[in-house]
């Protein structure tokens, strides 16, 4: 069989018009979702005009203002926009720095792992966090860590460790690290599933070999497992580096309160506080532009630098 | 279980002991490891189930650990005769099953021709869907355009605006382009079968896996979600359960103070707010061991790029 043949009905020497009334119902097919996507999100951008308009939701677009660049140049004027861009920028690389070994070191622990059907029931375990959401890990959150009455907090002091709980959710700096290993935690199962992948997909003969030069466990998995899964590992690292300008609504709203504001307040809340709250609509998108359009960058740079170093590239 | 992981788990193993049936001691320190790693993800929410169950002096006594104490069902009891969370869950399943169907029939529709090699204007239609992955309005332009819709304070705004997702769309995509081959279309057209009829004869059939597994990524991110019922909802009766929950629980915005103990003890009860917690936690955890295998299989097919 002719395997550059396509797929598609395509008689040779067709014109274009026999070729979409041969394959029409594809092309129908194809215009349900993309008419959704039109409507749903695309037709979404022109309201990004309001980012260069002194925008007031009484007046609607025809009604308000045109001023140019002068909300940009408020933006960064604006201390409470400083201080969320570095809290989303301060906490996505701590979550990517702290975050992004924890799963390559818990998948090779459990590669080791001798026991099967152990091996089996804590997988299934370890997957679970991943799908509770920011609520509900928030409120178990809370009913462990409360300083009075979070059982960590009991099970410390009833033991003697200390006589006063600690503020893990209540301090800034006890919340950050409260909040960056929650996430963690959150993940540190469901990311071992593609590492685990890649380290079954390393030839065997690797290990044999090794084994037969006298190496020992710790040897095996620094000389062959970790340099099979460096392709995987650069990948991720690099995809994850493309995302530092996000910021989760849920779960910075979930674990929000007023004692942790100056930590908590990242983009995601300038912009519901400020537009949707607040309702300064033109500053909120103007800040929601900026921040989609770093991200755009980042994700663009990101993936010209794996294809760079030779690996696969995520668009 | 002939899923991936236990091809990971078993293959591994001949290869790496070679034969060698000993058991060493770092064995057992992994073991030990892994095994409290595990009991991280499952104490905390023992401990939330015994607070559900215990009473309110147990509770306010600091007595209740891992087990109940004065066992009593009066916290469930009090959110089913309140009925409010009854209600929401029964009306964020009817959201899921809705958001679910919609979604999946978007991503068939594109998935399918994208996958077809030779298709022209794929590249083009392929760039329009897969645009706003990368790029978003940003939350008020949605707003707005959501409320030129009318969608605002209604149902549909939970189910529409989400429902195609770009990422399953990819993963749907390199499931047909590595599964399906090409000889199969080229049979089906040969034997005069119309691209529609190959869609329903053939390529379902042999999807149903892959369509288990996105429908079930679909569903659970949508029953998880609340940002959006936050953004666009203001009607209470509108509002899906995980949000109720974070507004009883949270105490959503502002009041989060009364994490503060004093205040917080005035509010919800104790008992009350860890039965609310199982309450909406109980449906993901009963399902949660019989699918998720299928989210395994989702992400090992996402991880190979079609």
């Amino acid at each position: 069989m002719n395997k550059s043949r396509p797929a598609v009905i395509n008689h040779r020497g067709q014109g274009m018009g026999r070729y979409v009334r041969n394959n029409w119902q594809l092309y129908l097919l194809l215009m349900i979702p993309v008419v959704f996507v039109i409507i749903f999100k695309y037709a979404a951008y022109p309201g990004l005009r309001i980012a260069f308009m002194n925008y007031k939701p009484a007046k609607g677009y025809a009604g308000s203002a045109w001023v140019g660049w002068e909300t940009f140049a408020k933006i960064f004027r604006d201390k409470d926009f400083f201080r969320a861009l570095r809290n989303s920028l301060a906490f996505n690389f701590l979550d990517l720095i702290i975050g992004f070994p924890v799963p390559i070191v818990l998948a090779i622990m459990l590669n080791e792992l001798r026991f099967q059907k152990f091996k089996r029931v804590s997988q299934t375990i370890l997957y679970l966090p991943h799908f509770l959401s920011w609520v509900i890990i928030a409120s178990v959150a809370l009913t462990l860590f409360k300083p009075q009455t979070g059982l960590i907090n009991i099970l410390l002091v009833n033991s003697g460790v200390i006589d006063q709980g600690i503020p893990f959710l209540t301090e800034k700096w006890h919340w950050a690290a409260t909040y960056l290993l929650i996430a963690v935690w959150q993940n540190m199962g469901w990311g071992t599933i593609i590492y685990l992948a890649a380290i079954t997909g390393i030839d065997a003969e690797l290990y044999e070999a090794a084994t037969i030069d006298g190496a020992g466990r710790m040897r095996k998995i620094w000389n062959v497992t970790l340099p099979c899964i460096r392709g995987t590992m650069v990948t991720l690292l690099i995809m994850n580096l493309g995302r530092v300008m996000g910021s989760n609504f849920e779960r910075l709203q979930a674990f929000g309160n007023v004692q942790v504001r100056d930590f908590q307040y990242q983009l995601a809340i300038y912009i519901y506080e400020k537009g949707l709250s607040g309702g300064n609509y033109s500053r909120a998108t103007a800040v929601g532009l900026f921040q989609s359009l770093t991200g755009l960058l980042l994700v663009l740079a990101a993936d010209r630098f794996a294809k760079k170093l030779g690996e696969d590239g995520l668009i | 279980m002939p899923n991936i992981q236990s091809t990971v788990s078993q293959e591994r193993k001949p290869s790496l002991f070679n034969g060698i049936n000993r058991v060493h001691v770092s064995d057992f320190v992994i073991a030990f490891i892994i095994l409290l790693l595990s009991l991280t993800c499952i104490l905390p929410f023992v401990h939330v189930a015994a607070k559900s169950i215990s009473s309110n002096t147990a509770v306010l006594s600091k007595q209740v650990y891992l087990w109940p104490k004065q066992v009593n069902f009066d916290a469930y009891m009090s959110i089913f005769r309140d009925g409010q969370m009854t209600h929401s869950m029964l009306y964020t399943i009817l959201v899921t099953v809705l958001f679910t169907v919609i979604g999946m029939v978007l991503t068939v529709f594109a998935a399918y021709p994208l996958s077809i090699r030779g298709l022209k204007g794929k590249g083009v239609f392929a760039f329009i869907l897969m645009f706003t992955l990368y790029f978003s309005a940003g939350l008020i332009p949605e707003y707005l355009l959501l409320s030129d819709l009318n969608l605002l304070n209604t149902m549909w705004v939970l189910v529409l605006p989400l429902a195609f997702s770009p990422y399953n769309m990819l993963i749907m995509r390199s499931f047909l382009a590595s599964t399906i081959p090409d000889s199969l279309y080229e049979a089906a057209h040969l034997d005069g079968a119309s691209h529609f009829q190959v869609l329903t004869k053939v390529v379902l059939p042999l999807s149903k896996s892959i369509i288990a597994t996105l429908s079930l990524f679909y569903a659970v991110g949508r029953w998880n979600a609340y940002a959006d019922a936050q953004y666009y909802i203001t009607k209470k009766a509108l509002q899906p359960l995980q949000y109720l929950l974070s507004s009883m629980v949270l105490n959503a915005g502002a009041d989060v103070v009364s994490l503060s103990e004093s205040s917080a003890q005035t509010s919800t009860p104790e008992v009350l707010q860890a039965a609310a917690i199982m309450f909406a936690t109980l449906p993901i955890i009963m399902v949660y061991p019989f699918v998720q295998k299928y989210f395994v299989k989702g992400v090992m097919i996402g991880a190979v790029k079609g």
